[in-house]
């Protein structure tokens, strides 16, 4: 079939809403686009898993370590599914995480920023969590029927550590004055580089309109970001905390919050890779990478050796 | 067997567990490859579950208020009663899995064992974690004869991480009073006959992965009379270090 025929196929079927997979014809572009969209959001997994990480051995108490264990477990779980799926289209997962340590692949910006008091696993929890399931509920039902499967458990997994992030922000919010100045300065700190994680406006989102016509993009930045922000701040009031917004108001002819400009200068240069930790998150993973390189070696030298001797039996 | 004896026998238990959890879930994010990540991650979550069930069980038996985070964050080292073996520093990804697949052997006998305690609790806590311990001592197993029958670098590095930590191993089957009485109250197993199954069992591994097996030389001892190396002082103050900041806190 021609091009061009493949194409309108192509279009038409996405058109019905139904799943393209692995062994379908898909466009070029489509397919690079995928690659993107889902090796980075398996690295924003993987990249993820350092900030967290970080406060597993100083965990409160045993409960919080052994939730926290699970729940860092479940971002390298996301991570192998999302690999995975983006193996589907034909890449291999060493040639993307080249591509992250090397600095051409991008991961989702707000695990450039540190988390430096026990709040701040309650906020990424509440708040990241919470931004990431925004974005990502939506993405069950895109066009590529193995990245959709991929997001269902993604996203169950998502809201038990979005629950969990925000059970921490309460025991906090109503705990000692000490807690409660650590939730505030939490939320202080993580409010606006979540409100960032929702990408640029829509007037300034070059790959949206594509995107959202192969439905790998279900609905605009902006209206993604205002979704976040009309649920989030009901419940910043449950915990009595106050979101570092003067501007912040609701408005009763739009039925939504009306919320203050966002730092673009900051999130461009986050991005850039001038963000607090981006030198410090990538050559963590490059360094775990490359120490562990002898291990993969001896994995895959083994395992021939093994295939050898069975060889050999077989033949004697 | 006293209560109190009683007691410290449980804090053995315990220590091992969540001192070897703590060390553990120091690799998150860093392991070799993402399946190791989640396999490390996830043997440490196991470890800490078993933490908290015997330290609570520890504490209601001592009778003295002290709770699972009271026991974990409240004592200094020398009252921490864990094996020299678990607090060892974590290493390359060799000494950490060699650190593993000796305590492994030595879990995995113990806690078959345990199950037949006269203690009730420990029974059930042992039952439950049987399962946990098999798979742990299946990974530490594969990885020594992956890593003893890898390449030359592997083999070279693994037997290295086996025989500096093979001074430790002593410590594990060596029963001291302490252990002596546990067993004859019925309650844990006589370590001297567990000593011969975990050498067997060692060696049958160590052997399939071409590996030498290091003399029984001069072991290092006193992590379960709490006198301990200079490592666990560092992890008990990066573990301990918030809620003794905020001694009032619930988190």
């Amino acid at each position: 079939m021609e091009e061009q025929n493949m194409m309108q196929r192509f279009d038409d079927y996405v058109a019905d809403n139904k799943k393209i997979e692995p062994k379908d014809w898909m466009p070029d572009a489509y397919r690079k686009t995928l690659i993107r969209q889902i090796s980075q959001h398996a690295h924003s997994e993987i990249v993820g898993m350092l900030p967290e990480g970080n406060w597993i051995t100083r965990a409160p108490s045993l409960k919080r370590k052994a939730i926290l264990l699970a729940k860092v477990q479940d971002e390298a779980g996301h991570g192998l599914y999302l690999y995975s799926a983006a193996e589907t289209l034909g890449v291999e997962r060493d040639e993307l995480l080249e591509e992250l340590h090397d600095g051409r692949a991008k991961y989702s910006s707000i695990f450039n920023y540190p988390t430096i008091n026990w709040a701040d696993i309650g906020a990424i929890g509440w708040l990241v969590d919470g931004a990431a399931i925004m974005n990502q509920v939506p993405l069950c039902k895109c066009s590529y029927g193995p990245y959709a499967r991929a997001m269902v458990r993604v996203c169950k997994e998502e809201s038990f550590h979005q629950r969990q992030g925000f059970q921490i922000m309460l025991n906090m919010a109503k705990g000692t004055p000490e807690q409660k100045q650590m939730a505030q300065d939490a939320l202080n700190r993580w409010w606006w580089p979540s409100l960032m994680m929702f990408g640029p406006t829509d007037a300034n989102s070059p790959h949206s309109a594509q995107s959202m016509k192969w439905k790998i993009k279900l609905f605009s930045n902006d209206e993604l970001r205002q979704r976040f922000i009309d649920m989030t701040v009901p419940q910043a009031e449950v915990l009595g905390l106050t979101i570092p917004d003067p501007d912040l108001k609701w408005n009763e002819e739009r039925g939504h919050y009306d919320f203050g400009e966002i730092n673009w200068d900051e999130f461009y240069n986050v991005i850039k890779g001038n963000g607090p930790c981006n030198k410090q998150r990538i050559e963590t993973r490059r360094k775990a990478y490359d120490n562990g390189a002898w291990v993969r070696e001896a994995a895959v030298a083994h395992a021939e050796k093994r295939a050898a001797r069975r060889n050999e039996t077989a033949a004697a | 067997m006293t209560q109190e004896q009683k007691f410290e026998y449980l804090l053995r238990l315990g220590d091992n567990a969540l001192i070897l959890g703590q060390r553990l879930g120091e690799w998150c994010g860093h392991g070799p490859a993402l399946e190791e990540d989640i396999a490390l991650t996830n043997i440490s979550l196991d470890l800490i579950g078993q933490a908290r069930s015997i330290l609570t069980y520890a504490g209601e038996l001592e009778g003295k208020g002290r709770d699972e985070d009271k026991l974990a964050f409240f004592r200094d080292a020398h009252d921490f009663r864990n094996v020299l073996l678990v607090e060892q520093p974590n290493g390359h990804f060799g000494d950490t899995i060699a650190r593993q697949f000796l305590y492994d052997h030595f879990a995995w006998l113990l806690f078959n064992e345990l199950m037949q305690s006269s203690d009730e609790q420990v029974a059930a806590i042992a039952a439950k974690s049987i399962k946990e311990v098999t798979y742990h001592r299946r990974h530490s197993s594969e990885w020594i004869i992956r890593l003893g029958d890898g390449t030359e670098e592997s083999h070279a590095k693994i037997q290295q991480s086996i025989n500096d930590l093979w001074m430790y191993t002593g410590e594990l089957y060596t029963p001291d009073a302490l252990d002596e009485a546990a067993h004859a109250a019925g309650i844990a197993p006589d370590l001297t006959k567990l000593a011969d199954y975990w050498h067997e069992n060692v060696h049958g591994v160590l052997k399939q992965a071409t590996l030498d097996i290091p003399e029984d030389g001069w072991m290092q001892k006193g992590g379960k009379q709490g006198i301990h190396s200079e490592h666990l002082g560092f992890m008990l103050a990066e573990m301990q270090h918030i809620p003794r900041a905020y001694p009032d806190a619930q988190w």
